[in-house]
């Protein structure tokens, strides 16, 4: 029967939102690993928690299941989108979407397509270089130097406006799909609810404006 | 309210027009003076179609019923918005008083591949209907009227029913939606039933059936813009979805 349930609107809709809150968690794990370069200190600290993460087994094994999860994430995404789109095969002439609904509730597809070409660009400047092909070298501390990779990439301007707008793609899609997750999954609550979207609109602005953060600081050499 | 001194309106009108199913449609154009603000949206098209019979054209196709708000009938997709600008309206509640001198209004038929086209603005809405037979009802037998106090219901969920039963099922939330879901309308159909005693013997087989047959008639998915909440005419809330979501839930894993 849960077959069934899985090939049903809700079903969908219910993989689409649990994956998004698994993606949620990685963001929030991954912001806090990064956010050691807030120390400063040539990316000694950073490099660490790096080195700590690429070789623990079972972050390795999360690492497969967040890509398990984000594949399913995009897959059901565009199925979605396209039953979305046949269900109305002769448009409107006319709409006017701003008077029910907000422009990125409306645009989660286009969002989510930014975002992942944006993670194809990010995954070839760092993780298929820890992973695959190998850091330049180690720190004083013998760790990889993971931070060196950052500093490379962030001299380049092209790369630290195109994470920046990335952020804001990830602000939005987050925006409606933080509280939007939790309606999928039946949680709507007369209490809970209102502090749910509190917590979401704080939780989209702030942790992409962290991420947007680094490149920035890292090209004005705020951080070194 | 209603000194019956309306001012009065010239205005273009762009309407579709489809001859049937099969047909492609275009839109018309017509020209309308003197319209007079107290009159409805519908008796603006009256009054449209009496020009048009007098003129040996054919009269414009348009589905109403009751033009006080409860049978919705009324559909119609006006300047971008179903039922027109104002909130918490049907078409037929809308005056000519929410429009301008000079205005140009767009008149469409709600869109979706499950609300096939009849004829101009009218379409099948009969999709509805098949998910109502799927599972909207009871099957035991109630009797006569019981004593108001027999059955006991908390009030929370006696005011929540009554909210999901006022649903008319216009379809102006399929008709907003830009997934062309039918989510509020099969949530406040299957809320109203699950959150009353009498609704508790076909509870879990209802939800499962009503939402086979929603996703059976071409519907799309859900992805909680809210476009229909703000637009329903009955202020059908979104809580009614997570309660279907709830529902189909339990229905599946217990
Ligand atoms: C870090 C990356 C991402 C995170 C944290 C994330 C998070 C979320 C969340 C929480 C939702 C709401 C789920 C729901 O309403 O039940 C969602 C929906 C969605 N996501 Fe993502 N997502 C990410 C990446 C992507 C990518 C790469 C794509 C597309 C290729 C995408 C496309 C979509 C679409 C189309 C929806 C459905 C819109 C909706 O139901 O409201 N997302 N996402
Ligand atoms: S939920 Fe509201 S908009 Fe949808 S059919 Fe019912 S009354 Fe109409
Ligand atoms: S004609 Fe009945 S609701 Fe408008």
């Amino acid at each position: 029967m849960s077959k069934g349930f899985l090939k049903s609107s809700i079903g969908k809709k219910f993989v689409m939102g649990l994956t998004g809150l698994f993606l949620i968690s990685f963001l929030v794990v991954h912001c806090f690993i990064n956010c050691l370069i807030f120390f400063n200190d040539g990316g000694l600290t950073f490099n660490i928690g790096a080195d700590f993460m690429a070789h623990n087994w079972l972050i390795r094994a999360g690492e497969l299941v967040l890509f398990f999860g984000l594949i399913v994430h995009i897959v059901q995404a565009l199925l979605l989108t396209l039953e979305n789109k046949k269900a109305r095969p002769v448009g409107y002439a006319k709409i006017d979407g701003a008077a029910n609904s907000s422009w990125y509730s409306r645009s989660m597809g286009l969002l989510g397509t930014l975002l992942l070409m944006f993670l194809i660009i990010h995954l070839v400047h760092f993780w298929v270089k820890s992973r695959f092909t190998g850091l330049s070298g180690e720190d004083a501390n013998g760790n990889e130097n993971l931070y060196a990779v950052m500093q490379e990439t962030f001299k380049m301007a092209w790369v630290v406006v195109l994470y920046a707008l990335s952020m804001i793609s990830l602000a939005y899609h987050l925006l409606h799909g933080f509280q939007s997750a939790f309606q999928t999954l039946g949680l709507n609550h007369k209490v809970y609810t209102p502090i749910i979207k509190k917590a979401g609109i704080a939780f989209s602005i702030l942790i992409p404006f962290i991420f947007a953060l680094m490149p920035i600081l890292m090209f004005f050499g705020v951080i070194k | 309210m209603g000194s019956g001194h309306g001012t009065e309106l010239n205005l273009t009108l762009k309407v579709w027009r489809q001859k049937n199913t099969k047909a492609t449609g275009s839109f018309e154009t017509h020209q309308l003076s003197g319209i007079s603000t107290d009159m409805s949206f519908l008796e603006m098209f009256d009054v449209l179609n009496e020009k048009l019979i007098s003129e040996g054209k054919e009269a414009i196709a348009f589905d109403h019923d009751c033009r006080e708000g409860i049978c919705g009938m009324c559909s119609m997709y006006i300047n971008g918005r179903p039922h027109g600008p104002k909130q918490g309206v049907t078409t037929c509640q809308l005056h000519m008083r929410s429009f301008k001198n000079g205005d140009t209004i767009v008149v469409e038929p709600w869109r979706s591949a499950a609300f096939p086209v009849i004829k101009d603005l009218a379409v099948d809405r009969s999709a509805f209907d098949r998910i109502i037979a799927s599972g909207g009802y009871i099957s035991v037998n109630t009797g006569n009227a019981q004593d108001a106090n027999n059955i006991l219901i908390p009030k929370t969920d006696a005011d929540e029913a009554f909210g999901a039963a006022a649903c008319i099922g216009c379809g102006a939330c399929v008709a907003a939606c830009k997934n062309s879901s039918a989510m509020l309308f099969v949530s406040a159909k299957v809320s109203q039933l699950a959150l009353l005693p009498q609704g508790q013997v076909e509870r879990k087989e209802r939800v499962k059936k009503m939402v086979a047959a929603m996703d059976e008639e071409g519907f799309g998915n859900c992805t909680n813009t809210g476009a229909c909440e703000a637009e329903c005419p009955k202020g059908i809330s979104l809580e009614n979805i997570a309660r279907m979501n709830r529902e189909l839930m339990g229905a599946t894993f217990k």
